[in-house]
């Protein structure tokens, strides 16, 4: 940085070559014919986002980015098409080139194409027109002192907008109760999930007993150094639910069963502490108003109940229903 | 040219692409990529708006919305994969009826 120019120049060649290879993948995962292939573009996009939020410095949204961006979203898309199936992936788009005149079609999709070109000169335009502006920089830094943490993103994130936070909890346990009613009458007594194939002495199974210790240990330490450090329940959380994941297809542990009680306590743990901690605040001084002088081991309780609450959320939402294809089936289709 | 104005517009274009996705494809998981692509975009350009100030650090109020996005945007999929399932498996497709076509209701499982 002290010698000028050159790491300049190399660094915004960095950026263009990522910035070009985000582009390029994207487009990929857009246009690809083959439903995979545009899946396995959509994860290298993820992990190409996630280096340009290093980029950008913000190493918090960087960690969000490549464990849920890139890696949970890849997993539960891949799932999804393991369960329609390779045969329906290009089935829709051949019947609707059959279908519809190619002129027509063409015809529509170049006037798609200017209206997407002309919201993205427009985004541009009004991006680059923006005027400098120091944010909320300033305020977060003069209050980061009573916030008790020293990790302005958790500062913000627990305790100035609490409320984002406690919503968002609660939301993920919104999405998770949309899609168990969406399971079929007779899935209600199954396990959630595809059932795994795994070979015993195969690479899964053997992934799946050589990285849990290290995952574990690297999810815990994402959770506590998060007060002072890039980090923190989401990310921490994220990695757990991995761990879980990966453990569960190798094989190695059956899914949970969704009507036990004990799964269903973990689930609610999170927004359950934080709520209860927001109410006794409310005698204290206001809803979701930390104390300053509690306000570091009330934020690592809040983080520590939402992680588990975060990791089985997570888990179980990329699981997805019991079993078998989810083309239409028969009524023989045995648990 | 900075970081933050590269990311920005690239944040742009992939809004762009992710719209154009989200139009042209019928097949219902593709159409939930694109709306992820969107949705990246979006963070994109709205995390670069926030260190848009090469002086001082990246604003943490926007890190902290867009890391709320980012799970939010995964439970959302989640919630969309499972539907996309569940409507392939009442109709056995994996796209929508188009404008105009008589709707098919399709045999119930059950």
């Amino acid at each position: 940085m002290i010698d000028g120019t050159a790491s300049d120049i190399a660094a915004t060649g960095f950026d263009l070559v990522l910035a070009a290879m985000i582009l390029g993948a994207g487009l990929f995962a857009v246009t690809v014919r083959d439903l995979f292939g545009a899946v396995v573009f959509f994860i290298v996009y993820g992990v190409f986002v996630a280096l340009a939020w290093l980029r950008l410095g913000a190493l918090d949204v960087a960690l969000t980015e490549a464990a849920l961006g890139a890696g949970l979203t890849g997993v539960l898309l891949i799932g999804a098409v393991a369960r329609l199936g390779r045969r329906t992936g290009t089935q829709g788009t051949d019947a609707l080139s059959r279908r519809s005149a190619f002129s027509v079609r063409s015809v529509s999709q170049i006037a798609t194409m200017l209206v997407s070109a002309a919201v993205s000169v427009a985004l541009g335009w009004a991006f680059l027109s923006l005027s400098d502006s120091d944010g909320l920089r300033a305020g977060v830094a003069a209050n980061l002192d009573a916030s008790g943490v020293s990790n302005p993103v958790t500062a913000v994130l627990i305790n100035f907008r609490g409320w984002d936070t406690l919503l968002e909890s609660i939301v993920l346990l919104a999405a998770l109760i949309g899609l168990w009613s969406l399971w079929r009458d007779d899935d209600w007594g199954r396990r959630p999930g595809l059932r795994q194939h795994a070979r015993a002495d195969g690479v899964l199974a053997m992934f799946g007993r050589l990285l849990p210790p290290f995952g574990l240990l690297f999810g815990v330490y994402m959770v506590w150094v998060g007060s002072s450090l890039p980090g923190g329940a989401f990310q921490g959380g994220t990695v757990l639910a991995a761990v879980w994941l990966l453990m569960m297809m190798a094989g190695l542990m059956p899914p949970p069963m969704v009507t036990s009680a004990r799964i269903r306590a973990v689930l609610i743990a999170g927004p359950l502490v934080f709520l209860s901690v927001g109410i006794i605040g409310a005698f204290a001084g206001g809803f979701l108003g930390l104390p300053p002088a509690y306000a570091k081991p009330l934020i690592l309780m809040i983080e520590a109940a939402l992680t588990l609450s975060i990791a089985a959320t997570l888990a179980l939402l990329v699981l997805g229903p019991p079993g078998g294809p989810a083309m239409p089936s028969g009524p023989g289709d045995a648990p | 040219m900075a970081s933050s104005s590269i990311f920005g517009l690239c944040g742009a274009l992939l809004i762009g692409m992710g719209l154009y996705g989200f139009i042209t494809h019928p097949h219902l998981l593709r159409r939930l990529l694109a709306f992820n692509v969107i949705g990246s975009g979006i963070f994109l350009l709205f995390g670069a708006t926030a260190a848009r100030l090469p002086s001082a650090a990246t604003d943490p109020v926007p890190q902290a919305l867009i890391i709320t996005g980012i799970v939010v945007a995964l439970a959302a999929t989640a919630l969309g994969v499972g539907l996309v399932l569940a409507y392939a498996r009442v109709t056995g497709r994996t796209t929508l009826p188009e404008d105009g076509a008589p709707t098919d209701p399709g045999k119930p499982p059950r």
